[in-house]
């Protein structure tokens, strides 16, 4: 065991599948030399070589479309991009070549690529650095999106998303990069995408979040009436998302709060509730909440605090929804 | 300080055959056997067939739209002949089909992709090539991510990407070529400039002179060929092929040829083209110039032609029976195919895709009746 930050999981994680998997390759804007901005690849271009840890021209279009070349022709490759708001110029690559490769060719050519992100808001970065994209991809066939906050969970999905043979996107809640440590088994693990993971079992109420939010949550959990018995969620993957542990804490508490970063329309809070009024309609005690971002921009920082769901916001959302 | 020259460069233009089937013989030497000349001139006339048949297919309700090569197919072959089989790779856009053929795509497959149908992507095993890339010039990236991957792992092979000159004004034609280069991974960038991007004329994408110099920005050896002409496109191509597999990097080949025919069977170039600019290409058709080679040479004549013709309308027939007559495939296939492993959900939505209520069980949506008649 090691207690390691979030950052320094990651880094092992990427570190022992690259001695393991000569396969295994990364490629991004100042991955290298630099180790990456949020120095989540620091020490691993020294360790394997700048053939295997790739400083790459500043073009995620190029990035992203030469990772898809380099996965279809028997590599691993883990593209980075610096940050989600510059998943733009790559989207194209992303969604429609990396996703849709297994199916147009019928399981001929397949990308197995897992594209590393920092996602989020909250640490009083500049404009295009805070957003939450994962709806978007959610809603894109073909590929997965996992988000871990937790470094004993992102080390172990890390693994599994290399090892996948499907794309995917590995967002990292930058706010929580450096929060906190966690004891992180040393040996490889795996932890399955797709699999939700109960953070505290209750009987009241289901709250369902992801990625930095968790935290938000806790501590709205810390402030409530002592008496009062919630059951937290974290999704850990997006898509495929793990109905089925939503469906049964939403069956047996009859009310539920999603809570999440990304603006409320369309995000993902709106397919969780569908679901659960599709599978848990006569267990339901009262309309499912969310306590979301709004549907504007991300503000700059000054005001991102503002925006973000807040420990108050979610606790007052869980009250009302047990006062229904 | 003096004013000095910090860069000058010049682009070459290569032709070896002309439109009137006037033969350098010194550039030419030694570069095709005579039989390598005639199998190459009766790809052409095969391929050339199954363009027009392609065309009758869409016209008479049998196909979807169809972008036709007619006219480009010295550029496809020479190129594509000069490419290993087997061992290179190819990454096409959509008018290259004479070079997949050569490297064992079966032809059926090309109408399968237009008759709507996943299964012309389904590249068999051991054919070297990627499907045809309907957005323009994303292709090229992943090109370069597989030339890099033959790099990383030492393997002497090359990959060679097609695009026409309306995909160099997109963003990754630039971040290919550079990713390229930059790395110096072995893999050609194939530009057939055939003038027109659906309506659109070459001048209008770009105020370069020629594609070819665009190499030079990323510091990559280029050429401008005579597109129509076998000769120049083999010549010029083998020697990038070779050079990137010597490790050399890549390189940058503009084949100057023209769109015969419309964009695709959706078009109608008349609208925006003129008929005598039509006239003059059709001049100087690649099959034409290639047909008096051999025929001045004594290796080709009428009785020949009639027989190739014959030949090639067989072979079209036996591809348009195999692509009609393949069954319709399963919808279950859209299913199986978007991920390795089913997800629950999608297995769920497959369970149920006949039903009203996609993805759940039909007793919790009330539905248990309809769910019995599905």
């Amino acid at each position: 065991m090691a207690n390691l930050t979030l950052v320094q999981a990651i880094t092992l994680a990427l570190q022992q599948e690259m001695e393991k998997d000569e396969r295994v390759v990364l490629l991004g804007e100042d991955v290298g030399l630099n180790g990456g901005v949020f120095r989540v690849t620091e020490g691993l271009q020294k360790r394997f070589g700048p053939d295997r840890v790739i400083d790459t021209p500043l073009s995620e279009s190029g990035i992203m479309g030469t990772a898809i070349g380099l996965a279809m022709a028997g590599m691993r490759s883990i593209p980075e991009i610096q940050f989600e708001g510059f998943l733009g110029p790559a989207y194209d690559q992303l969604v429609n070549h990396a996703a849709r490769y297994r199916s147009r060719t019928r399981g001929a050519v397949t990308v197995p690529m897992t594209v590393r992100v920092p996602v989020g808001g909250g640490i009083h970065a500049p404009e295009l650095h805070s957003d939450s994209p994962e709806a978007i991809y959610a809603h894109s066939p073909g590929i997965k999106v996992v988000m871990p906050c937790t470094p004993r969970d992102a080390k172990g999905l890390l693994i599994s998303a290399i090892r996948d043979p499907d794309p995917v996107i590995f967002f990292e809640p930058k706010r929580v990069y450096r929060s906190f440590r966690e004891e992180v088994p040393e040996d490889e693990y795996t932890i399955p995408i797709g699999q939700a993971k109960v953070v505290n079992e209750g009987t009241d109420l289901t709250v369902v979040t992801w990625g930095a939010t968790v935290f938000q949550c806790l501590e709205a959990m810390d402030n409530l009436p002592e008496d009062v018995s919630i059951e937290l969620v974290d999704l850990r993957t997006i898509y495929p998302l793990d109905v089925d542990t939503v469906v049964q804490s939403v069956q047996k508490t009859g009310r539920c709060v999603v809570v999440h970063e990304a603006p409320k329309t369309a995000g993902m809070g709106a397919e969780i509730s569908a679901l659960i009024q599709e599978h848990c309609f006569l267990h339901l005690k009262a309309p499912v909440q969310r306590v979301t971002g709004f549907d504007t921009m991300m503000p700059y920082y000054k005001l991102e605090l503002d925006y973000l769901p807040d420990a108050k916001k979610i606790g007052e959302s869980v009250m009302q929804t047990l006062a229904y | 300080m003096p004013i000095r020259t910090a860069y000058t460069a010049q682009i070459e233009y290569l032709q070896i055959l002309d439109e009137n089937g006037q033969f350098d013989e010194k550039l030419g030497k030694d570069l095709l056997a005579p039989e390598e000349v005639v199998f190459l001139y009766q790809h052409m006339v095969t391929c050339r067939a199954l363009d027009q048949i392609a065309f009758k297919l869409q016209r008479s309700g049998r196909m979807g739209t169809y972008p036709q090569n007619k006219g480009q197919e010295a550029a496809a072959i020479g190129s594509g002949y000069a490419a290993k089989k087997g061992v290179d790779f190819l990454v096409p856009c959509y008018r290259e089909n004479a070079a997949l053929f050569l490297h064992g795509l079966p032809m059926h497959y090309v109408l399968l992709h237009w008759m709507g149908d996943e299964r012309g992507n389904k590249i068999p095993e051991g054919v070297q090539q990627l499907p045809l890339c309907i957005p323009i010039g994303t292709q090229m990236l992943h090109a370069t991510g597989i030339a890099w991957a033959f790099k990383m792992r030492k393997e002497p092979r090359v990959a060679i990407t097609y695009f026409g000159d309306g995909a160099t004004s997109e963003g990754d034609f630039h971040e290919a070529m550079n990713f390229a280069s930059t790395f110096q991974v072995p893999c050609v960038f194939f530009c057939q400039n055939n003038q027109w991007a659906i309506s659109v004329p070459r001048e209008t994408q770009t105020a370069s002179e020629t594609i070819a110099q665009k190499a030079i920005a990323y510091g990559m050896p280029s050429i401008q060929v005579d597109g129509n002409d076998l000769f120049a496109v083999f010549k010029a191509s083998r020697e990038a092929i070779e050079r990137a597999r010597g490790g050399g990097g890549p390189s940058l080949i503009e084949a100057v040829t023209y769109r015969l025919g419309d964009h695709t069977t959706a078009d109608d170039a008349r609208r925006y083209r003129d008929a005598q600019e039509l006239e003059m290409w059709q001049g100087k058709d690649p099959m034409i110039r290639l047909r008096k080679y051999l025929v001045d040479r004594g290796l080709w004549d009428d009785e020949k032609e009639a027989a190739h013709q014959e030949k090639s309308k067989a072979i079209v027939q036996e591809v348009v029976k195999a692509a009609e007559g393949i069954e319709k495939p399963s919808i279950d296939d859209i299913f199986d195919f978007t991920y390795a492993t089913l997800p629950a959900e999608l297995e769920a939505q497959k369970r149920t895709l006949r039903t009203s209520s996609l993805g759940q069980d039909p007793e919790q949506a009330g539905l248990q009746g309809e769910a019995q008649r599905a």
